[in-house]
């Protein structure tokens, strides 16, 4: 099962004048592990909210299995329930539990009968760890157990793409270990993951493909070791020689 | 008649009482069923206008809302803007000296009720609704529910826990307006309360009984309402899904593996 899932061509995003994303040409193939690195402000989060279509695109297409899904006519709510996203605030739902807010997706969005979905939010919340906390409120969590609650939640969507948001940039140092050990299991299994990210031993070890962004275009794109230890664009190296060096 | 002031209102009481006692209902019936009315208006009205407009939306939805808003602001501004015992007697007697409809006075009672709590509750949902944090929107639009589902399960949930001081309030004061209805006839505790004072002629004793019974009236309320939103909350604590008694500080265990057999 491989092939291409996404493909962006010529996105551009502005925000009054403000260009944000400039004529930018991606893709995605299924079990790639992408991983978006480069400054604050140089547009990763609104290239991934374009992908989910939270921020619309200006000009550009996204093609999702070859249909443009930034067209006037497609049906977002049906294109996101197979593009998962997390987010760097978490988003869970306050006025549930941790097991609620596995489940409800699946029962209404998904159709799955109450039984099913429980035994399956039960699963993918085993599988991050937190199995013991289903009848926590998120309000009763650590922000490392609400990201891993809220990756739960995003898997038992059985997404075919699960987009992060800076799923580590909200915590402390020492969650972020735990949130990037259940992504780091996750890619071992396949799963397809776009990921933009601060982390970067996290995106040279675990991901297979690097895209480095600055002011709004991708500057460099390639494979991790090749971008990590032999970057060829300027920018790139200044970039990761101040991580390097910290 | 006794002379003293308690003994007169003891009389009153032996008297009267049952008369109270009616009125008392009338007013907390009219005030439970408006309000609650009135919150579903409030409510109908507020998602309305919290309903995001795109400019990929098709121009004939974006004109209807727009009239739609237009009406619903018109109603808010209305209702929220004129005395309700002028919306009183405006709509009971206008309705059928005008239009010839002869509305019955409970049904005038209720209407009017309903329709002006609905006109504070729908600014109070729509501030309710922007309360919420954009991300539980964005948290439910990622698994693909739509607008309706998001509204329905993450954000009105939501918002209806933070509104609900605002409910108990417009509950309260529901109870307390109810009398300006007297001037349409409605006999609630205000006008019960003085026909006593007049057939007595003891107006100092009969609202001294009205007074009391207004304030137990909204006092209960005050405290029930508290009580719910308590309950609203959940608890505070919980409990581990595990038989790992380890994982359990020590005696705070409370999880049994049959309990979940029992879900």
């Amino acid at each position: 099962m491989s092939g291409e899932i996404i493909k962006i061509n010529h996105l551009s995003k502005t925000f009054g004048k403000n260009v944000v994303l400039r004529d930018i040409d991606f893709s995605v193939s299924t079990g790639d592990v992408t991983c978006i690195i480069g400054a604050s402000g140089s547009g990763k989060s609104t290239l991934l909210r374009c992908l989910n279509l939270l921020e619309t695109p200006t000009t550009g297409e996204i093609l999702y299995h070859g249909e443009d899904i930034a067209a006037a006519h497609t049906n977002a709510a049906a294109y996101r329930a197979k593009v998962g996203m997390v987010f760097q605030s978490f988003n869970l739902f306050s006025n549930m539990t941790v097991l609620q807010n596995c489940i409800i997706g699946q029962t209404k969005v998904l159709k799955k009968n109450k039984e099913e979905a429980k035994k399956r939010a039960l699963a993918f919340l085993d599988k991050v760890g937190m199995a013991p906390y289903i009848n926590a409120k998120p309000r009763q969590l650590s922000g490392g157990q609400k990201q891993r609650v809220a990756i739960a939640r995003a898997l038992a969507m059985e997404p075919e793409l699960l987009l992060f948001d800076e799923p580590t940039s909200a915590l402390d140092p020492q969650m972020v270990g735990e949130v990037l050990d259940v992504m780091k299991q996750l890619a071992g299994e396949g799963l397809t993951m776009i990921i933009v990210t601060h982390e970067m031993a996290f995106a040279r070890d675990v991901s297979n493909h690097v895209v480095y962004m600055a002011d709004g275009v991708i500057e460099e794109a390639g494979d991790p070791k090749q971008i990590f230890s032999n970057p060829q664009n300027p920018k790139t190296q200044e970039f990761l020689k101040r991580f390097m060096r910290g | 008649m006794p002379q003293d002031f308690w003994g007169r209102i003891v009389y009153i009481l032996q008297e009267r009482g049952p008369a109270y006692l009616d009125g008392a209902k009338n007013t907390m019936v009219i005030a439970l069923i408006s309000t609650f009315i009135g919150c579903i208006i409030g409510f109908a009205v507020g998602i309305v206008q919290t309903i995001p407009v795109s400019k990929k939306d098709n121009i004939f939805k974006r004109a209807l809302l727009w009239v739609v808003r237009l009406i619903l602001n018109i109603y808010v501004e209305v209702f929220r803007g004129t005395p309700m015992m002028v919306q009183a007697m405006f709509i009971f007697f206008g309705s059928s000296a005008v239009f010839n409809i002869n509305m019955s006075m409970w049904f005038a009672a209720f209407f009017i009720v309903s329709i002006n709590t609905g006109a504070y509750m729908a600014e109070t949902v729509r501030g309710g609704i922007l309360s919420i944090d954009p991300g539980q929107t964005e948290g439910a639009k990622a698994i693909g529910m739509t607008h309706v589902q998001t509204m329905l399960y993450v954000i009105l949930p939501q918002a209806l826990r933070n509104i609900m001081p605002q409910i108990g309030n417009n509950l309260i004061i529901n109870i307390k307006d109810t009398c300006v209805l007297s001037v349409i006839g409605i006999v609630e505790m205000f006008y019960a309360a003085k026909s006593v004072a007049g057939a007595l002629y003891t107006y100092f004793e009969s609202f001294t009984i009205a007074m009391v019974i207004y304030f137990i009236l909204t006092f209960a309320c005050s405290r029930l309402l508290r009580l719910w939103e308590k309950k609203m909350d959940g608890s505070d604590n919980y409990d581990l899904a595990t038989t790992d008694t380890l994982a359990h500080t020590s005696g705070l265990y409370s999880y049994t593996a049959k309990k979940e057999e029992d879900e």
